[in-house]
């Protein structure tokens, strides 16, 4: 997978981490949706891995500088950058 | 602590500059509905709430409401980039422009610049998740009026996204309202014997 392809799995997959997380803030006992969290959490991290090997480092103080040379965590683009992001279809969004 | 992740929540692509939208977008930027008031307010909150969940869906939603503000940035940012003095002017950007250039500067979409007094944390659970359940059906009518109000497909995708969000904010702190409700009209028996026996 190339670089948006990554970053687009990863979007998605945290999205739903984050919105099981915050259902299972007022459902702490819901086993159906701890499991899937976990499923969600374990395939995102997956994916972080691959695409931080691809587009470097993507937190400050978590993340593993792989080149050895340079502070790769700092680089362009960061996110606010229209070129940083993939477009997604009409079909996708609505 | 909080962990900044290189990458937004939703994307936001656009393609076409555009001072009229950027004029409105910094309404939910730094208006007194938008994402950073909401972020203050809930992460104010969270310090005098009750029961365990009551504060996770402060916590949580105050984090996710600051990535919402970098969305809100992001838009703003990109529909000023390469905006000619013409258009701004057309665009009815001009009292903006002299004031933050293509700078992203946190007020209304009238230029009221951003206010704490739009907020509360009244050191009151239930008050404060009253507030909250108030501030999530304002925010959401802000993403209504501003998407009546936009034809660019770039820049709605992003807002139909954050207007979603809204409706489960909403669902959410109506959550936490009745379990904080219940933890209060419990009935607490405190027992004086085993105080009396230590003595």
């Amino acid at each position: 997978m190339d670089r948006d392809m990554l970053l687009k799995s990863l979007t998605e997959l945290d999205f739903m981490a984050v919105d099981i997380g915050l259902f299972l803030d007022t459902h702490p006992t819901n086993k159906d949706a701890i499991a899937a969290y976990n499923k969600i959490v374990k395939a995102a991290d997956t994916v972080r891995v691959k695409y931080e090997k691809i587009a470097g480092p993507m937190c400050s103080f978590r993340s593993i500088n792989r080149c050895e040379d340079a502070w790769a965590y700092a680089a362009d683009p960061w996110p606010w950058c229209a070129d940083a992001n993939y477009s997604i279809s009409e079909e996708e969004c609505c | 602590m909080w962990i900044y992740e290189k990458k937004l929540m939703f994307p936001v692509k656009i393609k076409c500059p555009d001072a009229r939208l950027a004029k409105i977008m910094v309404e939910q930027y730094g208006g007194a509905d938008g994402e950073l008031g909401a972020s203050v307010r809930y992460l104010s909150q969270k310090f005098t709430m009750v029961t365990p969940q009551a504060r996770a869906v402060l916590n949580d939603i105050a984090t996710e409401e600051f990535a919402h503000e970098e969305m809100m940035g992001a838009i703003t940012c990109q529909l000023l980039c390469g905006l000619t003095p013409d258009e701004i002017v057309k665009g009815g950007l001009d009292a903006y422009y002299v004031a933050h250039g293509q700078g992203v500067y946190p007020s209304s979409a009238a230029g009221v610049p951003f206010s704490a007094c739009a907020l509360q944390s009244k050191g009151d659970p239930v008050t404060d998740l009253y507030e909250d359940l108030a501030a999530e059906k304002k925010a959401l009518k802000t993403y209504d009026y501003l998407i009546d109000l936009t034809m660019d497909p770039d820049v709605l995708k992003p807002l139909r996204f954050l207007r979603e969000r809204e409706i489960v904010h909403f669902q959410r702190f109506g959550e936490a309202l009745d379990i904080v409700k219940n933890y209060l009209s419990e009935t607490k028996v405190f027992d004086m014997s085993s105080a009396e026996t230590k003595k």
